[in-house]
């Protein structure tokens, strides 16, 4: 076949071909709607690395709390997203006490930020992780009470997430509230020509300090291997004297907790103000991170969450905006269908968490 | 008084009668077994005795309380451990770790006693301490019966309930789990025995309960009961 002008033959694995002018012939515009631009993803790959680590990290906190309580319980408590707009809430409502207003960038010395992002950051963990903790006492524990079958657990849960997104939304209405911004993005250094942002830096290793916190205690600390004992073997876990109701409060109470972190984190770097139904969209993609590490594994949360961030960045450079969440979600369905299981697979219950 | 009393105990599950009117007594420092055929109700008993399932009437005293006010995981903290039906290793958790649960409610993990407990459970199974870091799932059917009677002998019980330990081992295993049961039991534990394997196990108890679709049939010591020629009929392979 005689070589076309501007026609150009590029391996894959070819690294030196990878310069965004000689793929430009790549970008395919057959239809208006769908693009294909290599170049584009490879012009950005650092950035969007970096940013999907820092999206990534909010997914696999949220992820965590999906992945305790369905250890525990085999229950995917879809009401675990509500628990995380509650979280929102609560550092919005903080910024709010403490004088801050939408829009403008508060004149503060370093210190004081980061000291009203800490507190907004603790009022968000304390009211996420008690909202939890009654969701469970009053959604879930009447039924265990009469032993109802999975699928009314399943609804509730629903019900319940439902109920929460309506409460809030009578109370604060329906528009987003306005974007407090205490500490604006600035770039700390760059990898590669990307940059690095302050608040990225902070994100990524925050939650990964919170993983390990995560990780230890449910592997090292007592309640911890009762919470695994639970997991594994719920009636030789009371033989052995673990009080699985206490067990099932802590877990709630832990989700909850990392679920106010990640709201915090989420109302630091993503452009959209705190709102009813702002849970939705993120608590699905956290679950499907959940799922793709390996439900029940905590470690599969995490890798979950970092892959699902960037590999939605990667997709939404390769195919355009609008597909990022198809990315997603085609991503899941791929994982599956050669690892059931999800990457990690199921590991709480079945093997070391 | 007896250690453990159950005076009239009624269990059901849903719709489903398994235990219709139990009365029994494990006497301090004994060993009693209750021997029956499948879906006679012994496990149901054990369960019941450790609060799995609940009574449906009756009543269950031990030391002379009311244990069915006693939560299931409190029970534990009373001296009443269990070597459930199966084993009910943790199969995500490695040898040393299934021990360490049957500690759970202890809280003097760092004194000499525990470590004298430890000490003595590797003592009496050294194949545990040989797969101290493998996970339980991995042992095999030999292994994991010597786990879960080390765990549970690491809460110190005071009665200890074995629900048929002998279930699906090869005859060395079987030898060895009865030579330690008797060897528990001589060290001041009250032991209560299901078993199947009959003969054994009556050779081993004081007292011994027959137990047929949920109600006591027979009972007497384990010596009468061996010599008794219906007991052997329908329980002992003698014929």
């Amino acid at each position: 076949m005689p070589d076309a002008p501007g026609e150009r033959v590029i391996s894959v694995l070819d690294l030196a071909a990878l310069d965004p002018a000689a793929l430009a012939p790549l970008v395919v515009h057959a239809e208006p709607w769908i693009n294909f631009d290599v170049g584009l993803l490879v012009d950005r790959f650092w950035a969007n690395t970096i940013n999907g680590l820092a999206y990534g990290s909010v997914y696999a906190l949220i992820a965590l709390g999906y992945t305790l309580v369905y250890g525990v319980l085999q229950l995917i408590n879809f009401a675990h997203s509500e628990i995380f707009v509650i979280g929102v809430f609560g550092v919005y409502l903080t910024f709010v006490a403490l004088g801050f207003e939408p829009g403008a960038i508060p004149n503060l010395p370093l210190a004081a930020i980061i000291l009203d992002l800490v507190l907004a950051g603790l009022v968000a963990m304390a009211v996420a992780g008690l909202a939890a903790i009654g969701l469970e006492r009053v959604a879930y524990r009447p039924l265990r009470r009469r032993n109802a079958p999975r699928l009314a657990f399943l609804i509730t849960a629903i019900g319940a997430s439902f109920v929460i997104q309506q409460v809030i939304r009578i109370w604060r209405g329906s528009n987003p509230e306005g974007t407090i911004r205490l500490l604006p993005p600035s770039p700390v250094f760059s990898i590669f020509g990307a940059p690095v942002t302050n608040l990225q830096i902070v994100i990524i290793l925050a939650s990964i300090a919170m993983f390990v916190v995560t990780d230890r205690f449910v592997n090292g600390s007592r309640l911890g291997r009762g919470i695994r004992a639970v997991a594994q073997d719920p009636a030789t876990a009371t033989l052995m004297g673990v009080n699985r109701e206490r067990v099932i409060t802590i877990t709630f109470l832990v989700g909850g907790v990392l679920a106010g972190v990640a709201a915090l984190f989420y109302l630091m770097t993503i452009p959209q103000g705190a709102v009813y139904n702002g849970g939705f969209l993120l608590g699905i993609k956290a679950f499907t991170a959940a799922v793709l590490g390996g439900i029940g594994n905590l470690r599969g949360a995490l890798l979950g969450g970092l892959i699902l961030g960037v590999a939605e960045n990667y997709g939404q450079s390769l195919f355009g905006g609008d597909w990022r969440d198809v990315v997603a979600f085609v991503l899941l369905v791929l994982v599956l269908m050669f690892r059931p299981t999800g990457i990690l697979g199921e590991s709480l219950a079945r093997s070391r968490a | 008084m007896s250690m453990l009393e159950l005076d009239d105990v009624h269990v059901a599950y849903g719709r489903i009668q398994a235990l219709r009117g139990i009365t029994l007594r494990v006497e301090e420092g004994q060993i009693v077994a209750l021997i029956g055929a499948n879906g006679a109700g012994k496990t149901t008993t054990m369960r019941a005795i450790s609060g799995i399932l609940g009574l449906q009437s009756g009543a269950m005293r031990f030391e002379g309380d009311d244990l069915t006010a006693v939560r299931a995981d409190l029970r534990v903290v009373r001296g009443i451990s269990q070597v459930p039906e199966g084993r009910g290793i943790f199969p995500g958790m490695t040898v040393a770790e299934n021990i360490d649960m049957g500690a759970y409610v202890r809280k003097d993990r760092r004194s000499a006693e525990f470590a004298q407990d430890l000490e003595r459970v590797y003592e009496l199974f050294p194949r545990l301490a040989e797969r101290r870091t493998q996970v339980g799932g991995t042992l095999s059917g030999g292994e994991q019966q010597m786990l879960a009677i080390g765990r549970a002998l690491m809460a110190r019980p005071r009665l200890l309930l074995l629900d048929e330990p002998s279930m699906g081992l090869a005859p060395q295993f079987i030898a060895q789990i009865f030579r330690v049961i008797s060897e528990i039991n001589s060290e001041g534990t009250t032991v209560l025995l299901v078993e199947q394997n009959a003969t054994q196990a009556l050779g081993l108890a004081n007292e011994a309960y027959v137990l047929e679709t949920g109600e006591v049939t027979r009972s007497g010591t384990g010596a009468e009961l061996l010599a008794d020629p219906t007991i052997q009929d329908a329980y002992l392979g003698v014929s």
